[in-house]
C-alpha cells in the first residue's frame, strides 16, 4: 500500500528528457508552472496539455506508472473541484437543494482541477526523469549565484539529497513497525477518526525515534569521513549544457510566450 | 496447534521487470507444541514465510491451514489468527512506543479485549517470563532500558498475548553472546511454561541444533531439507553447498570422520560433542 507512492520517485530509462541536463528541467519546470497560471481559455489549456503530453511521450514513462502516483492526490483535487463547483457566485445553471451551480463556478471548478493536475504530473515528471543527485546538483548549481547575498546553497542541497535518499527507508520502516503492531492485535482500518488517529501513534513513536537515530547516525559517519561542504569542493560529474538544452529551452519559451501573447490578445 | 503448509508461493513486484520469487511451492507440516527452526540465509525466504503464517502476507498461491482452519480463504477474520499466532519481528524492540513498560507489554492483551485487570496479570506473568522484574521495571520507559531488556519486553509484548503459536525472526540479532545465551534460553523455558509452537528463524546453526525438535532449511525460497537435527545435520554436505555454517560441534565431527575416525552417534551439542570425545579417548586407552 505504501509502496503505490510514486511521487518524488526515479524512473530509469533512456529518452531525451533523461538526458537534459538538471539545471535546464527544473527552469522549464517553472516555466511550465508559470504558464499553469497564464493560462486562461480552451486554446491555452490544448497549447500546455499538449506540451505536457508530448514531454510524457518523449520520457518514455509509462502513463500508468505516473498515474499509480496521483491515487493520493486525486482526493485534493476533487475537494477543490466539489468546492469551486459550488462556492462560486454568478450565472446560476442548477440548482439541487441548497447547492448551487454557475457557470463560473463550473469554469473555474473544471480549470482548477485541470491546473492542479497538470501541476502534479509535470513536476512529477521533473523527479521521474531526474535522478535525484542531479537534481540537487541542479539546484545547487541554480542556488549558486544567490552565496552572494548569504543563501547557503550548498547546505540547502545537502539537505534535500539526504531528505530524498531518506523517503524510501522511511517508507520501508513504517511498513515494518505497521506489520509488527499488526501482529500486536494493532488496527489502522476500523473505528472513528478519533480512534483512528490514536491509532497512528504506536507507528509514529517509533518512526520518529528510529528517524533522529538514523539522523544521529548519519550525522556522525559524514564526521568522521571528514565531511566539510561548501567551498572548494570538486565534483564527479560536471553539469554540462548541450544542443538538446538549448532545443528544449527554445520550445518551452516559446510555449510560455504564446501563451502570453495570446492573453495579452485577449484581453 | 498443528500448522501445515501447502505448496506456498509468493511472488514480490509481481508483474513489474524486477519480478521475484521469494517462496515458490513451500510445503511442511508442524505438529501440535512441537519447536520448529527454520534456517536459511538472507533472501532464503524465511520472513516471507512466517509473515504468512499470521495473515499479514497473503500467499499468491497454496494455503496454510492451522488446526484445520484456511486463514488464506477470503472470509477469514485476522484477528483471530493473530490471537492464535504470535510473531515477533526482527530487532522487535523498535516497535516499542508506550511510557511505560508496563503499558506497552499491555498493548497486545488489550487489543484482544482483554479487562484491565486480566491484562496487567499477563503483563506480569509474560515479564517474569522474560526475565524482567515486574516490581523493578513495570513503571519505567522502556526507551531507558539495555538493548537486551527492551528486546526481551518486546517479546514480552506478544507473549502476553498467549499465543498457542508463537514465530520469533532472529531473536538473537545483535545481541551479545551472554545474552544471546539467555533469549535461547528463554525461548526453551516458554515452551516449557506455555506448551506452545515455537517457530525460531535464524541462521544461527547452534541454537536451532540445541532447542529445536525440528529443522526446516530453506534456501532460494525452497525448502532444501527438513527433519530432526540429527537427519539434517547428517547431511552436513548440502548444508555447506547451501552456504550455511555448520554449529562448531559438527564441524569438528566432520573433520574427525575425514581423518577417519568413526563417531558413533550424533554431536550436534556440546554436551553430545564432549561424552562422544570422552567415550573415543578411552576407547584408545
Amino acid at each position: 500500500m505504501l509502496r503505490d507512492i510514486t511521487l518524488g520517485q526515479y524512473y530509469p530509462a533512456e529518452s531525451f528528457i533523461h538526458r537534459l541536463d538538471p539545471r535546464m528541467k527544473i527552469i522549464a519546470t517553472l516555466i511550465f508552472i508559470a504558464a499553469l497560471f497564464v493560462m486562461v481559455n480552451f486554446f491555452s489549456f490544448i497549447l500546455t496539455i499538449g506540451y505536457l503530453a508530448a514531454c510524457i511521450w518523449i520520457s518514455k514513462v509509462p502513463v500508468r506508472f505516473m498515474l499509480k502516483g496521483m491515487k493520493m492526490i486525486v482526493f485534493i483535487i476533487l475537494l477543490t473541484f466539489v468546492i469551486n463547483l459550488f462556492m462560486t457566485k454568478g450565472h446560476v445553471l442548477a440548482q439541487i437543494g441548497f447547492l448551487t451551480v454557475t457557470e463560473e463556478g463550473l469554469r473555474t471548478a473544471v480549470f482548477m482541477a485541470l491546473r492542479l493536475f497538470m501541476l502534479i504530473l509535470g513536476s512529477s515528471l521533473l523527479t521521474l526523469t531526474t535522478k535525484p543527485i542531479s537534481l540537487t546538483d541542479g539546484i545547487e548549481a541554480l542556488l549558486n549565484p544567490f552565496k552572494r547575498v548569504g543563501v547557503p546553497a550548498h547546505e540547502l542541497a545537502m539537505m534535500m539529497s539526504i531528505a530524498l535518499r531518506f523517503i524510501p527507508t522511511l517508507l520501508e520502516e513504517t511498513d515494518k513497525i505497521m506489520k509488527a503492531q499488526m501482529a500486536r492485535g494493532a488496527d489502522f482500518e476500523s473505528g472513528n477518526l478519533i480512534r483512528r488517529a490514536k491509532g497512528l501513534i504506536p507507528i509514529l513513536v517509533p518512526l520518529f525515534i528510529s528517524a533522529i537515530r538514523r539522523a544521529e547516525e548519519l550525522a556522525m559517519a559524514m564526521e568522521s569521513r571528514c565531511y566539510r561542504g561548501g567551498e572548494n569542493r570538486t565534483r564527479l560529474h560536471q553539469l554540462r549544457y548541450t544542443w538538446r538544452d538549448g532545443l528544449a529551452m527554445g520550445i518551452t519559451l516559446l510555449m510560455l510566450g504564446a501563451l502570453i501573447l495570446q492573453r495579452i490578445l485577449v484581453s | 496447534m498443528s500448522i501445515q503448509a501447502e505448496h506456498l508461493t509468493y511472488i514480490y513486484n509481481k508483474g513489474m521487470a524486477y519480478e521475484t520469487a521469494a517462496l515458490s511451492d513451500v510445503s511442511f507440516t508442524i505438529q501440535t507444541g512441537e519447536f520448529t527452526g527454520i534456517i536459511g540465509h538472507t533472501g532464503s525466504g524465511k520472513s516471507t514465510l512466517i509473515q504468512q503464517l499470521n495473515g499479514i502476507l497473503k500467499p499468491d498461491s497454496g494455503r496454510i491451514l492451522i488446526d484445520g482452519v484456511d486463514i488464506t480463504a477470503k472470509d477469514v477474520k485476522l484477528s483471530e489468527i493473530r490471537k492464535q499466532v504470535g510473531l515477533v519481528f526482527q530487532y522487535p524492540e523498535y516497535q516499542l512506543f508506550e511510557e511505560t513498560v508496563s503499558l506497552d507489554v499491555a498493548f497486545g492483551p488489550l487489543n484482544l479485549g482483554l479487562e484491565k485487570e486480566e491484562a496487567q496479570k499477563r503483563v506480569r506473568e509474560a515479564m517474569e517470563l522474560v526475565g524482567l522484574s515486574y516490581e523493578r521495571l513495570k513503571d519505567r520507559s522502556p526507551f531507558e532500558l539495555s538493548g537486551g531488556q527492551k528486546r526481551r519486553a518486546a517479546i514480552a509484548g506478544v507473549i502476553a498475548m498467549k499465543p498457542k503459536v508463537l514465530i520469533l525472526d532472529e531473536p538473537t540479532a545483535g545481541l551479545d553472546p551472554k545474552a544471546h545465551d539467555d533469549i535461547i534460553r528463554m525461548l526453551e523455558e516458554i515452551h516449557r511454561h506455555e506448551k506452545n509452537n515455537i517457530i525460531l528463524v535464524s541462521h544461527n546453526m547452534s541454537d536451532v541444533a540445541e532447542a529445536a525438535d525440528r529443522i526446516i532449511v530453506m534456501d532460494r525460497g525452497r525448502i532444501a531439507a527438513m527433519g530432526t537435527p540429527q537427519e539434517v545435520y547428517q547431511n552436513g554436505k548440502l548444508i555447506e553447498a547451501i552456504g550455511l555454517e555448520l554449529p562448531d560441534t559438527m564441524q569438528l565431527a566432520l573433520q574427525l570422520e575425514k581423518r577417519g575416525i568413526h563417531l558413533h552417534g550424533p554431536m550436534m551439542t556440546m554436551d553430545q560433542a564432549v561424552s562422544r570425545i570422552e567415550t573415543l579417548l578411552k576407547g584408545n586407552e
